[in-house]
């Protein structure tokens, strides 16, 4: 038996909103009005985390409906060496260092045929930014991959990568996204983004793509016809007002250009990171939050997603009850969040992700990258 | 799958009666518990909960467990922490030990020993009037708060005599207040199944009945995420609410979900119960049993995020520290939590931790700073000159 849970009456929960000191939001929201900043910092910033969360499921259910969305990924973290040195990432490495790795366009090639039989529909492709390695190098991973599995979508490179690609390439930013679609390019992934803010910046990822940087990488992507998604990683040094920032100058990007997807917060994982000993695991008010408050405020994103590789399964599986209609995928092999420390496992079956969208109340929906469905989600 | 889907007027009117005061019947109950999504029922409990416990306080308690004995007849099958008499790994501590115990409580600003374990075959009152006497007289400031009522239970059966007069002995030995364990589900069905040997579910609710006779105060507990149904939990909270409200003894209730891992029980159950079950539990429980004043969120069960995000759904209090607690972590479940982990997540949810005792009378709680940690005494502090930050942070008022 499938429970379709109720929101409650709507007078009352206006009634009740109000109490909580936000019933000039509910009203907003309601409307279909756009919250402005202030708006974004007191959903920070209040006690009354339920309030915030049925404002958000309301506006999740309005979109939605039951369904929520999942589809059959594998990640390839195809390189860990990196010139920069972010802070809050224990993943990168410095050529030499025992742990450092470089897969090959064979090793990638090699790495999918593994899957040959796997109903993956998505290869997400993200890594450091090695030193050495060229730009054919980047177009001949996305070619190794496709190689493998025509069949299979290509998500890859972050801004971070993008803007290293245009950099190096030699060539105009019209042949680079040409490169790239021919290579077999789907879309890109909303990695690298951080904090979308100068001090978040300075202080924790200064060497790399700073805000501006960013955001124009991101313009140029949609421009050039692909889709994205947009990420924000919270809990170490970021500050209320900031997170608001974050998801102003985003909202702005999505009304110019319209490609963004999904917005995914990520929970910041400190262990082995140059922020464990400052870093603490994210509360669960956090997560929730975050999630709410994101789905309340970008108003032109049509999805949220809850990262259950970051949340843990169980926290992703309460915020699909808080304003998120997705809770991406199998996720096989990721490495990145697992060498920060996160509890989350490996990955997860479909008939997992599916239970635990069920258990939630809703219905588990397959879907590809870009979010067409594929048959009922059985 | 058929989906059921609650009539929205009903639940309005269900909401209505809550907010209002007001006691739901069973059936009602139920028809809230399975129909509302969770920031509704959430933010119903959120409400109650502002009725009940205005302000902005979460309070918690620092205590250590003490299980004197894991010696223990009854065999249930959701324990993985009991021994059975004459096992190799058997023990009851001896008194040095337990002494050791709660000087390191002490040491860590602890003002409370919640003393529970197995019920020993050879063990009687006598025994444990005399371990509270001898604790009593080395550490007269330590509350006792112990003894659930299965193991009071066991007593009056092992040495035939009432259940009132064994809390008579130990409350003039020592015993302050009863906790709440045991009562896992307090429904007869449940109990054959997962806790035949133990307390009944009219034994066990004797015990806070004759407790509050006696002026001693108790808890309430309900482990759930097992064989009961959905039913039989809203039963067990009824059960609860009607001794409430015939006598007052309890202080809180503590709904935890049972952790599988080591059980002989684990087949029975396919997989535990998640977290949007346990605060969907949590939330409901607020709003049924509005007669128990405080609402505990479990974080040794349960983990921080999730105990934290209860504050939102309904409880008040984020618990007791526990410095060490057997019975759970014998289960596979092991949060390491420190006071300052309590703080940093009570001052995360918007809330001032205030420490407290168990029936609720506010303790000293010294000062911290948003991570929870002893503030710093900014005018000492330089990058200069670190080994005066140390000492600045330890002499915290």
């Amino acid at each position: 038996m499938v429970t379709r849970y109720q929101h409650l009456d709507a007078d009352l929960a206006r009634d009740l909103v109000a109490k909580a000191g936000l019933g000039d939001l509910w009203d907003k929201v309601e409307a279909g009005e756009r919250l402005s900043f202030d708006d974004g910092v007191r959903l920070y910033e209040t006690r009354h985390l339920a309030a915030v969360g049925l404002m958000a499921n309301r506006v999740r259910v309005r979109k939605h409906g039951a369904k929520t969305y999942f589809n059959n990924n594998l990640h390839i973290n195809y390189t860990n060496v990196c010139i920069y040195s972010c802070k809050f990432c224990a993943f990168a490495a410095k050529e030499g260092e025992t742990r450092a790795y470089l897969m090959t366009p064979a090793d990638v090639e090699n790495k999918l045929r593994e899957y040959a039989d796997a109903p993956l529909t998505e290869v997400h492709m993200v890594a450091g930014i090695h030193p050495h390695m060229g730009y054919d190098y980047y177009l001949d991973i996305v070619r190794a991959a496709k190689r493998a599995r025509p069949d299979v979508h290509v998500k890859a490179f972050t801004m971070v990568e993008i803007e290293h690609m245009l950099n190096i390439s030699g060539k105009s930013e019209d042949e680079v996204f040409r490169d790239l679609r021919e290579a077999g390019l789907g879309s890109c992934p909303g990695g690298g983004a951080e904090v979308l803010t100068d001090r978040v910046h300075k202080a924790v990822f200064f060497e790399k793509t700073g805000p501006d940087a960013w955001l124009a990488t991101a313009r140029k992507v949609q421009q050039h016809g692909f889709k994205m998604n947009a990420t924000m990683l919270y809990g170490h040094i970021e500050r209320t007002a900031e997170r608001v920032e974050h998801l102003v100058k985003l909202r702005a990007l999505q009304d110019e250009c319209g490609g963004f997807m999904a917005f995914i917060p990520l929970a910041f994982w400190p262990y082995h990171t140059d922020l464990e000993n400052f870093g603490h695991v994210t509360t669960g008010w956090m997560d929730l939050r975050n999630i709410a408050v994101s789905r309340l405020m970008l108003d032109n994103f049509e999805h949220i997603k809850a990262y259950w590789i970051m949340l843990t399964p169980q926290s992703a599986q309460t915020a699909l009850q808080f304003g998120a209609n997705d809770i991406d995928g199998t996720v096989t092999e990721e490495k990145i969040t697992h060498d920060a420390g996160t509890s989350a496992p490996m990955s997860m079956r479909v008939g997992e992700l599916q239970q635990l969208i069920r258990e939630a109340g809703f219905t588990p929906v397959q879907r590809t990258t870009t979010y067409e469905e594929i048959g009922a989600g059985a | 799958m058929t989906a059921t889907i609650a009539d929205p007027k009903l639940l309005r009117n269900l909401a209505d009666k809550v907010l209002a005061g007001h006691d739901l019947a069973p059936e009602e109950g139920l028809a809230l518990y399975r129909g509302l999504d969770l920031p509704s029922l959430g933010l119903l409990a959120d409400r109650v909960r502002q009725r009940l416990n205005p302000g902005d306080q979460v309070t918690y308690i620092i205590d250590r467990n003490l299980n004197p004995t894991n010696v223990c007849v009854t065999d249930c099958g959701f324990c993985a922490f009991y021994r059975s008499p004459g096992d190799a790994e058997a023990y009851v501590l001896p008194r040095e030990v337990i002494y050791r115990k709660i000087d390191e409580l002490i040491a860590q600003e602890g003002t409370q020993l919640l003393l529970q374990g197995g019920h020993h075959p050879a063990l009687k009152t006598e025994w444990f009037a005399a371990l509270f006497a001898d604790i009593k007289k080395r550490y007269p400031q330590i509350w006792i708060h112990g003894m659930s009522p299965p193991e009071i239970t066991h007593l009056a059966k092992l040495e035939k005599r009432s259940v009132r007069s064994v809390i008579e002995e130990l409350h003039a030995a020592g015993l302050a207040s009863i906790p709440g364990g045991g009562a896992e589900i307090l429904v007869e069905r449940v109990r054959k199944i997962i806790a035949p040997k133990k307390a009944s579910t009219d034994e066990w609710l004797d015990v806070p009945r004759q407790a509050a006779a006696l002026g001693l105060k108790c808890t309430a507990t309900m482990m759930f995420g097992h064989v009961e149904t959905d039913a039989e939990r809203v039963e067990h909270l009824t059960r609860v609410r009607d001794l409430q409200a015939e006598c007052a003894p309890f202080t809180a209730f503590i709904p935890w979900t049972y952790q599988p891992e080591h059980t002989q029980m684990a087949e029975l159950v396919p997989h535990k119960a998640t977290v949007a079950e346990y605060l969907r539990t949590l939330a409901f429980a607020r709003v049924y049993l509005q007669n128990v004043p405080h609402l505990q969120a479990s974080f040794v069960t349960q983990g921080m995020k999730t105990c934290q995000t209860g504050l939102g759904m309904g409880a008040d209090d984020f618990g007791s520290v526990m410095l060490e607690e057997n019975v759970v972590s014998s289960a596979g479940c092991s949060h390491p939590a420190s006071v300052a982990e309590i703080e940093r997540h009570i001052k995360d949810a918007g809330y001032t931790p205030q420490r407290r005792n168990m029936i609720y009378q506010p303790r000293p709680t010294p000062a911290t700073d948003r991570f929870g940690r002893p503030p710093r005494q900014k005018a000492v502090v330089s990058a200069s000159n670190p080994s005066s930050s140390a000492s600045a942070s330890a002499s915290d008022s």
